[in-house]
């Protein structure tokens, strides 16, 4: 067989070394299990004991931005579609629920406060209305995000739309929804966004308790979404999105069709995205353009890559890790902060593109008493299997 | 009548701006597919170069004239410097590119903040370039804008004759066509790379000139320019400056029109669309070079 010659990209390198036949799958599967559990035992038991309420409340924020890592990780980790708007979806999901709490929170009949304010309308915009109820709006942070991203996915993966022209496109889609929503000021609340959000489904997000009950509610998503997503990665699927990552025409040559493999994640991440959102809107009680245009989208995509883009914790404790960077040190050094990240954006990206997963990984192989080489020449290596 | 050939200038100006940016962008990505994120930041520093040039020179005009060869070589050094540093790197990792120069954008962006403050600034426009020109018909057109049209002219001009005549620009040709046909046929690729760079930086530093004759210069000013440039790159094609021309003109009149029409917010959701629905027709932009990729 010579036909399958050597692909630039994907050099010999690129596999993956075999696997130990100590390490067989259901060994692998108890491992997770037990992960699973001591994640969930972290989550619902040690975080609520030993954070304060503010603590707490920031945490769920971060598992918020966590969620949205997830599908990243599954959308460019594992199928290689850089996506800069996941912002979009983040806010679909975000306005979508913030639009019922809104309509909830001014009773039946009444119009929410801002619209009185800016928009001098008279009745409810009729694209509101669907959203007082919540068998709708609930529905529809998860189905709106995917809707947007199938129509938008099935046009550009279709025609072979791909590398940095889909990233391109999926920035512009942030940035104009961005411009959309500040310009429809009287129906979207504009740059303010959606504010003051006090009830949640009858619960007054006042009060700590329901905070406590919020942060249940989103620590749980987060981790049935990485059930969902381990799931996906560890199924046949989750093979060939990683083949049409490495190699697209060599998958559309066996019979398969990449745009449908590559559309599947794209919308799934889009769910998360949304789901994201939605639950973002009752731990933080607003949602606006600035938290979800390009810079947000960007730095969606940051945790991920500090986290390890291909693997599926990297991105969680990434984007909880960076998060948490971000609030501890912006407040006491603004200047700083911008600089360090973009540092670690420079530093990541370049030098250790399989995150700081990669490095363990590569002090296990180490470990495993595999050839010892520097470890610069392994990181170097290591930097091909994420390409 | 009249109003609508107003709009057509309105358009084509900010074609024009467009132009000016998307020139240096196509330049890069086309040659090494490198998508520079900081080309938002150089058209700052060539802002920033503009001001600090008005603050040493305050004879009326003349801190222009000699801006626009400054901000080119400011620029331009960025470029090589960040070409020579990170990008020549990453040549394999086109995706990988973006995010690590978005990094270095936060750091240019604070960078100016702490050197020239958050404030936006302003620069005084030399007193002929305030004024507007009455056209036969009761049509006005500013004169800044007819500058800005003249400076992108004068650049694609340049950059032509550049490319399709002088040595230089047969190799540059050559790495973008095939680079390593380039290579093998002793074309220094790599110092040709970093050449396109100094180019390609140095034309957002001329685009920052002019912006500053349009609106205040500020650390920011760069992000909200670089989508619509890309997206100039991305539906004109590769390896071509016509598409770039067409396409950044299209926009323009298509931005303008949509604002005239609907409001500002809406136009711009419907030069998305439009692009998108173009990208059904020619999903590798309006130009492209003819290869045996299967890509």
């Amino acid at each position: 067989m010579t036909t399958v010659a050597s692909d630039p990209v994907t050099t010999a390198e690129a596999v993956p070394p075999p696997e130990k036949p100590a390490a067989g799958p259901s060994r692998h599967r108890f491992r997770a299990a037990a992960g699973f559990a001591f994640g969930a035992a972290l989550l619902f038991a040690v975080a609520p004991l030993l954070l304060s309420d503010f603590r707490l409340s920031l945490l769920a924020k971060y598992l918020c931005v966590a969620m949205v890592a997830v599908g990243i990780g599954l959308a460019w980790g594992r199928g290689g579609m850089l996506t800069l708007g996941q912002g979009v979806f983040f806010g679909l999901g975000g306005y979508a629920m913030a639009m019922h709490l809104k309509l909830a929170d001014a009773g039946p009949g009444n119009m929410p406060d801002f619209m009185l304010l800016y928009g001098q309308l008279d009745e409810l915009p009729l694209w509101w209305r669907p959203f007082a109820s919540a068998w709708f709006a609930l529905p529809a942070t998860v189905l709106l995000p995917m809707a947007v991203a199938f129509v938008l996915g099935s046009l550009v993966f279709r025609r072979r739309v791909r590398g940095a022209y889909f990233a391109i496109l999926s920035q512009a889609l942030a940035a104009a929804m961005v411009i959309l929503l500040i310009g429809q000021q009287g129906t979207t609340g504009g740059t303010n966004g959606l504010t003051d959000i006090q009830g949640f489904f009858g619960y007054d997000l006042d009060d700590p308790v329901n905070q406590r009950m919020v942060y249940f509610i989103i620590a749980g998503t987060l981790l049935a979404l990485l059930a969902l997503a381990r799931h996906l990665m560890q199924s046949r699927y989750g093979e060939l999105l990683v083949a049409v990552r490495d190699s697209e025409e060599r998958v559309r040559f066996l019979g398969y069709d990449p745009a449908t493999v590559k559309l599947v994640a794209y919308v799934v991440a889009a769910g998360m995205a949304g789901l994201a959102g939605a639950l973002f809107v009752p731990a933080v009680g607003i949602i606006s353009p600035a938290l979800i245009g390009i810079v947000p989208s960007i730095e969606f995509v940051i945790g991920v890559a500090v986290g390890g883009r291909a693997t599926l914790l990297g991105p969680v404790l990434g984007a909880v890790a960076v998060a948490w960077a971000r609030t501890a040190l912006s407040e006491r050094f603004p200047g700083t902060w911008t600089y360090l990240q973009g540092l670690l954006f420079v530093v990541v990206v370049a030098f250790l593109p399989g995150g700081l997963a990669s490095l363990i990984g590569l002090a296990r192989r180490r470990g495993d008493g595999e050839r010892r080489t520097g470890l610069l020449r392994r990181l170097r290596r290591s930097r091909v299997e994420v390409s | 009548m009249t109003v609508l050939i107003g709009q057509l200038f309105t358009g084509v100006s900010i074609g024009a701006v467009l132009l000016l940016i998307a020139l240096g962008l196509a330049l890069t990505f086309g040659q090494m597919g490198v998508i520079n994120m900081a080309h938002g930041e150089f058209i700052m520093a060539g802002a920033y170069t503009t001001y600090v040039l008005q603050q040493v020179i305050t004879a009326a005009g003349w801190s222009l004239l000699v801006a626009l060869p400054v901000a080119f070589v400011v620029a331009g050094a960025m470029g090589v410097l960040l070409e020579f540093l990170l990008i020549r790197r990453l040549y394999a990792r086109p995706l990988d590119t973006l995010l690590v120069t978005w990094g270095v954008s936060l750091i240019l962006q604070q960078l100016a903040r702490d050197i020239f403050g958050s404030p936006n600034v302003q620069t005084r426009a030399p007193d002929l370039l305030t004024g507007n020109v009455a056209l036969p018909g009761g049509i006005t057109v500013a004169n800044n804008r007819l500058f800005i049209l003249a400076l992108a002219g004068c650049a694609v001009a340049a950059l032509t004759v550049a490319l399709r005549v002088t040595p230089l620009g047969r190799r540059i040709r050559a790495v973008v066509q095939n680079r390593d046909l380039a290579a093998v046929s002793g074309i220094a690729t790599a110092r040709i790379d970093r050449t396109t760079f100094f180019i390609g930086s140095g034309l957002a530093g001329i685009a920052g000139v002019a912006l500053t004759l349009l609106g205040p210069i500020g650390p920011t000013m760069g992000t909200n320019l670089i989508i619509d440039a890309f997206l100039v790159v991305v539906v004109g094609g590769i390896g071509q400056l016509k598409g770039t021309v067409i396409v950044a003109f299209a926009l323009g009149v298509l931005q303008a029109s949509g604002e005239y029409l609907t409001t500002l917010s809406v136009a711009k959701v419907m030069v998305f669309i439009a692009i998108v629905a173009f990208l059904q027709w020619r999903p590798q932009g309006l130009f492209t070079l003819r290869t045996r990729s299967l890509a």
